[in-house]
């Protein structure tokens, strides 16, 4: 341990080495290099350190505290777990940009003012599009375009708050916020961004499914995740927080029933889940912001676990989408284990790892007396387990029997899921060691006979539902089609609105230029006709103007001072 | 023995000016051109030293006088070097040498042999008649050197390999006639009130004669005539041809140092000889100033966007720049002259770097047009990334030199509460990104030309240079004790001498 030392330094610039390596070396360096960095981590003492003086203000570039140190360490362990599952490909962009991309993230909670935090906070933005860049196809190309521009919006957006929010209040460092001044609102927006928010979450449904099997891991991780610590951090215990994240839980639901493509599914069920934590990042309270830590760590894990094991069927069979897969349990038996294991998490089984976490936040939310909010949390974890717990694994592995037979998944894959697998059902079953780490004190049972009883009556019931429409036909059947989300009104409605004002203001553009061409033609032929020929007059032309526009100055300065 | 070295640098004002105006004819003296500018680069660079020492001498507030010829003022020329001077000093100085170190390659391609010796001969007399309008304290000898460089000027101008050269020279040459005859009616009216030429006997006598027309006719000629020089919106039309249609480096060199030099004139006159309040209070300068400025900006940057030739987006950019400055120092706070002085310096930086990084480019390409450049990121890597950081510090992205400066633009708007006008700095910003973005995307992402497509790298003469610039944006991006903090100094003596 260098004490001083911060663990992002350690991940970007040993990132940027990977390429040296030959081989077999850069298989062991990649995987050391992460758990170096988490060793400094978990070893460092808390505090701040690493203080710069930069246009007089101080930078607190490390802090670590117990907020962020919980981040910092599940960002770790999703870093090391990333690199392990894309370990199999020899393409260096994958770990070069992914663990410059954790280091980003990490380096980001670990921020103790805002000037650092925008720094890595677009060093995440510009990182991770290569992840999606890197599958390199048309779409791909485009899409991590439409991603970099809203993600780098983002932190623009950040740095105007920075900048407001510091002349408004002299402070530049990364602590309470509120939303009353305009510096303030920018900082939120920003956050709400990168964090999904309703309306703005379009760019994640639009970019993870089109990165690469391992980079949709590695991106379910750290940008969203990284926002909603800095929610936590800025605004815990703003109100609008808990309407924004109950709306959050609700709406994704719908478009994760009706969608095809298995990835996208995963993609807004992440929304829903983050809602979670919205929510309870909204409430402040101590037991509130536990769960969202707490739910924050598990999600990570259970949410990359599921895109790995999409990932590894995107690998072998080329496809995500429901109405081409089912039957794979037969030639992928270790990834359906894996697969339901990460469902069973997602949909809070108990003795899986999101019941001890999403729990939490349910209880601070009765705690607060919020039954409207109570009962979305409710239809929402219903939802859940419907399409995240059932129709993922059912549609990919069980379901109508596609035909096809492929290989199981390589072995680092395998060895990537088992890990994550262990933690979930590990966290589970002894929520003590995750609660240990949560940055307030714990006196939280998750297993008492009510919670199980409740939970346990909520997912038959929704299996019950699952299974009724399965059998009567009337679930909605998996089409290959296009689902239109908020995102059509400014990608295509917006661009068919304007196409009547864009047409009538380049007509009126057109013949404005044409009448002033035909306007200087007639002086200057009449300037040729009355003066005489010769190029030199058509450029003493312009120069008289210059001079005419001079004495119109100097006449206007001279008539303003004499006058 | 200790003798030698503290006479020697009594004399160092003295020495700053006459190391490069005496290069200059011994230059002339030679038909090899390889020798020309083996002595040019030598004096340039000796020049540089020179101003680092004086600036050594004022850092932290002080001032030198200096007596030419040993009459004291307010009979003799007086030479007044503080810490305005000397940041100008070494802008004119430094990248003066940084530009003339690269020249040699670029023009050997345009020029024969036995021209070029006059050549750098008419460059060094440009940079002596900068240093002297810098550091004279005498407002005629302002105006002699000013003619002095606007002769020197149009020749570099006119000496482009595009017959349209001449036409800019030209043009320039009356625009730059007129200013000058401005400025020579605004000294001779004070001249006539006060009866004296030195410009600090000048600040003191002046007051009594406020409300004087004669004065008041004098500051509206002196305004027009530095606005012209300075290229202030919407007396700026004469230089974007002029930049587009010089030869490639001396195009780094002008934008670098001749408006900037002007500006400093326009700054020290207002500010130092009619005074702070005769200026923006009685002859409101500021409702004048402040709109024609943003109005230039926005003109400007969206004229910039939409140029298809790289060397007059640029110019176009310069436009906009020197709005900025202009804004800086109408805003009349401490944040705001401080981001005028840092500014002057940084974009002098970073434009003299981008047109050399182009200067590099064109040399390869013989064009200067966009279709030109596209690809050339994959055949000319250093070359572009240097052109790259640049133009990333231009637009103003954080540790960079170009975000200081715009911070304290936006801090010293905010300071007087004008939001209106820093959300149009903020918009102008992303015109920026537009009009960079759109260079960095043609060279970096469209297909090369096919007789491109295997051009080398540049020379190295000219590649170092090149990354000189790049790494000192990068550097006053992070260090500002030079930039930002000198000019804080200044901006606080400039608005306390009120």
């Amino acid at each position: 341990m260098i004490e001083g030392l911060n663990p992002a330094l350690i991940l970007i610039i040993g990132a940027l080495l990977v390429p040296l390596f030959p081989q077999p070396w850069r298989r062991v360096y990649v995987i050391a290099l992460p758990l170096v960095s988490m060793l400094q981590l978990v070893l460092h003492p808390f505090g701040t350190f690493a203080e710069a003086s930069m246009y007089d203000v101080t930078l607190e570039t490390f802090r670590i505290d117990n907020l962020s140190f919980i981040f910092g360490l599940i960002f770790h362990i999703a870093a090391v777990l990333g690199v392990i599952y894309a370990i199999h490909d020899d393409d260096p962009i994958h770990p070069t940009a992914g663990l410059i991309y954790a280091g980003a993230a990490i380096g980001a909670a670990f921020a103790g003012d805002l000037i650092t935090l925008f720094v890595y906070w677009e060093l995440t933005a510009a990182s991770s599009v290569f992840l999606i860049w890197a599958r390199r196809t048309e779409s791909a190309f485009k899409a991590g375009m439409r991603y970099l521009v809203i993600q780098i919006g983002s932190g623009v957006i950040l740095l105007a708050g920075v900048v407001l929010h510091y002349r408004e209040t002299g402070f530049i460092s990364f602590n309470e916020m509120n939303l009353e001044s305009i510096g303030g609102k920018l900082i939120f927006l920003a956050f709400g961004i990168k964090c999904a928010f309703p309306f703005l979450h379009n760019w994640l449904q639009d970019s993870y499914p089109e990165a690469t099997a391992s980079g949709t891991v590695l991106l379910s991780a750290f940008t969203t995740k990284l926002a909603v610590y800095a929610l936590a951090r800025g605004y815990a215990g703003t109100d609008m927080l808990i309407w924004i994240g109950a709306l959050m839980t609700a709406f994704p639901i719908f478009f994760a029933v009706i969608e095809n493509d298995l990835r996208r599914v995963l993609a807004y069920s992440l929304n829903n889940q983050l809602g979670f934590m919205v929510v309870a990042v909204g409430i402040g309270t101590p037991l509130a912001l536990n769960g969202a830590a707490a739910h924050a760590f598990c999600h990570i894990l259970y949410k990359a676990l599921l895109f790995m094991s999409m990932g590894a069927v995107l690998l072998r069979t080329g496809t995500c989408k429901g109405s081409e897969l089912g039957g794979l349990y037969k030639s992928m038996p270790f990834t359906t284990v894996c697969c339901i294991i990460g469902a069973a998490s997602i949909s809070a089984f108990p003795l899986f790892s999101g019941f001890v976490s999403k729990s939490m936040i349910v209880s601070a939310v009765a705690g607060e007396h919020l039954t409207f909010v109570w009962l979305m949390l409710i239809f929402a974890s219903a939802g859940v387990f419907h399409h995240s717990g059932i129709k993922i694994p059912y549609f990919a592995f069980f379901a109508h029997d596609s035909g096809i037979r492929c290989e199981e998944a390589p072995l680092s894959m395998r060895v990537a899921m088992g890990i994550s697998a262990a933690l979930c059902i590990g966290i589970g079953v002894f929520p003590g060691a995750l609660y240990a780490i949560l940055p307030y004190p714990v006196d939280y049972v998750p297993y008492t006979a009510a919670h199980v009883i409740t939970q346990l009556q909520l997912l038959m019931y929704s299996a019950l539902a699952f299974t009724v429409m399965m059998l009567w036909k009337i679930y909605p059947p998996e089409l290959r089609s296009t689902n239109l989300d908020t995102d059509w009104l400014y990608r295509k409605g917006a661009t068919e609105a304007l196409l009547p004002v864009t047409a009538l203001a380049s007509q009126t553009t057109k013949d404005l230029f044409t009448t002033l061409a035909k306007l200087k033609e007639k002086t200057l032929g009449l300037f040729e006709k009355t003066v005489g020929p010769g190029a030199w007059l058509s450029r003493s032309v312009d120069s008289s103007g210059m001079v005419a526009l001079t004495m119109g100055s100097l006449l206007v300065f001279l008539l303003l001072y004499l006058l | 023995m200790s003798q030698i070295p503290s006479q020697l640098v009594e004399q160092l004002p003295a020495v700053q000016l006459l190391l490069t105006l005496l290069a200059a004819p011994i230059c002339s003296m030679f038909r090899n051109g390889d020798l020309s500018w083996r002595i040019a680069t030598v004096a340039s660079w000796a020049s540089v030293a020179c101003a680092f020492a004086l600036l050594h001498q004022v850092w932290g507030g002080g001032s030198i006088s200096y007596e030419m010829g040993g009459w004291p003022p307010p009979w003799g020329i007086e030479v007044v070097i503080d810490e305005l001077t000397a940041i100008v000093l070494l802008l004119v100085t430094l990248f003066g040498a940084l530009v003339m170190t690269a020249l040699r390659k670029s023009l050997s391609s345009i020029m024969r042999h036995q021209r070029q010796s006059l050549y750098y001969t008419t460059f060094l007399l440009c940079m002596a008649s900068l240093i002297g309008i810098t550091i004279t304290g005498d407002a005629f000898n302002v105006l002699v050197f000013l003619e002095i460089s606007s002769l020197a000027t149009y020749t570099l101008i006119a000496r482009g390999r595009d017959r349209r050269a001449l036409t800019a020279a030209f043009r320039y040459l009356i625009m730059g006639t007129i200013g000058a005859t401005f400025i020579l009616i605004a000294i001779g009216f004070m001249y006539m009130l006060t009866g004296t030429l030195n410009m600090a006997d000048l600040s003191e006598r002046l007051p009594e004669h406020y409300d004087n027309k004669v004065l008041h006719a004098s500051f509206a000629f002196f305004t027009i005539g530095i606005a012209l020089k300075v290229a202030m919106f919407p007396l700026h039309y004469w230089l974007p041809n002029a930049y587009t249609y010089s030869p490639k480096a001396t195009t780094a060199f002008l934008a670098a140092t001749a408006t900037k030099v002007s500006l400093y004139v326009m700054i020290r006159f207002i500010f130092d000889v009619y005074g702070v309040e005769f200026a923006f209070g009685q002859m409101q300068l500021g409702t004048l100033l402040v709109p024609l400025s943003i109005a230039g900006i926005l003109v400007a940057s969206l004229t910039a966007v939409f140029q298809d030739d790289a060397k007059r987006l640029l110019a176009w950019s310069s436009v906009a720049q020197l709005g900025y400055m202009a804004l800086g120092m109408a805003l009349l706070n401490a944040n705001g002259l401080t981001s005028a002085v840092t500014h002057m310096f940084n974009h002098a930086m970073m434009k003299a770097g981008l047109f050399l990084a182009l200067a590099t480019m064109i040399y390869r390409t013989q064009s200067s047009s966009l279709a030109a450049l596209s690809g050339i990121g994959r055949t000319m890597p250093w070359t572009t990334g240097a052109f790259a950081i640049l133009g990333i510090g231009l637009i103003g992205v954080p540790f960079t030199a170009g975000f200081v400066s715009k911070w304290y633009l936006v801090s010293g708007a905010l300071d007087k509460d004008w939001l209106p006008v820093a959300i149009l700095l903020i918009i102008s910003s992303l015109m920026a990104i537009a009009y960079i973005g759109k260079m960095l995307d043609v060279m970096y992402f469209k297909p090369a030309p096919a007789e491109f497509a295997d051009i080398k790298e540049g020379p190295k003469s000219m590649l170092i240079p090149c990354w000189i610039f790049a790494l000192l944006t990068i550097y006053f991006g992070i260090d500002t004790r030079l930039t930002a903090g000198l000019a804080g100094r200044v901006a606080s003596n400039l608005l306390g001498a009120s």
